[in-house]
């Protein structure tokens, strides 16, 4: 949000996370390895990315064990929440801008 | 600032939507399904018309004799080659698309259309056991609009159409009683004929 004169969303300009903050939009919480498998990627650039969500504070991560496995489940926060309506409508703007 | 973000919103809408709704039903399945319906609904009304009054009121007094056991065998053939057909076709069509059949809008699906299924199934299970077979045909139609109702939520809009007709169909059945096996085959032979067409020309072809 650094750029203000197109205040283009920095965290959610980016093909995969915006995915996963669509997924996450629709479903309010996601599962690890459903949130893999649903966007197809890999444990590594999941990870990576996830961290820059947590950042921002767009989702929170919660750990826990299922019996022995560890579990891990991504939620969406009201700051997310926000982020991405707020993304919609910049992109909507700008394809408007660009009609003219 | 070359990105392409009308790719972006194409990206968005493609997985909320993937999410919600469940995109692997298959209009053929509704054609072969409603030919089933018919071809079962054909051999059936033979069979109890050539047994005059005696079949009904045989199964009014579940009373198992060789002709219900037929009647049974039919229902029961119609439904599994329905279902298997169904399943098949859908599971076809989702690997074309690069889909699992079995994805969270297939589960949303299926549980929305449980209720009103399962509610229907016991309340024809307590029309045979209080002996008002009369009102099978108009509870199994009724019923089976609400579940296509509440589960075309989850799926194209038009299973929920075909609801809204399934319900009308039964309340008019409800109307003229003994004509069940008519209005069956209109609600569930030629209804599902109709509607895998509209499917199969609106999204399939």
């Amino acid at each position: 949000m650094k750029n203000s004169f197109i205040n283009i969303d920095k965290i959610l300009d980016n093909r995969i996370r915006l995915s996963m903050v669509s997924l996450l939009m629709v479903e309010g919480e996601v599962e690890f390895k459903e949130m893999k498998e649903s966007l197809g990627l890999t444990d590594g650039n999941l990870a990576s990315h996830i961290k820059a969500l947590e950042n921002a504070e767009y989702i929170t991560v919660h750990k826990s064990f299922v019996g022995k496995k560890p579990n891990t489940k991504f939620k969406i926060t009201s700051n997310g929440k926000k982020a991405f309506k707020k993304h919609l409508q910049t992109l909507e703007n700008l394809i408007k801008q660009h009609k003219k | 600032m070359k990105k392409d973000y009308l790719q972006d919103l194409a990206t968005i809408r493609n997985i909320m939507e993937r999410q919600t709704k469940f995109i692997s039903l298959s209009g053929l399945s509704g054609i072969l399904s409603g030919s089933y319906a018919l071809i079962g609904a054909y051999l059936a009304n033979r069979l109890v018309y050539k047994s005059q009054s005696i079949a009904y009121d045989a199964v009014r007094d579940l009373e198992f004799n060789p002709l219900v056991w037929k009647l049974l065998g039919i229902a029961t053939m119609v439904l599994v080659l329905s279902l298997s057909t169904g399943l098949y076709l859908s599971w076809r069509k989702a690997k074309l698309q690069g889909e699992k059949l079995w994805n969270p809008s297939a589960k949303r699906m299926l549980l929305s259309t449980f209720v009103p299924l399962l509610a229907g199934g016991i309340f024809v299970i307590i029309i045979l056991l209080r002996h008002q077979i009369w009102l099978i045909a108009p509870a199994c139609l009724v019923f089976y609009g609400l579940a296509l109702y509440s589960g075309g939520n989850y799926t194209f809009s038009d299973v929920k159409n075909l609801g809204i007709v399934e319900i009308i169909l039964g309340l008019i059945c409800l109307w003229y009683p003994g004509k069940g096996l008519l209005f069956w085959s209109i609600g569930f032979g030629i209804m599902h004929i109709v509607y895998g067409v509209i499917m199969y020309l609106k999204y399939e072809r």
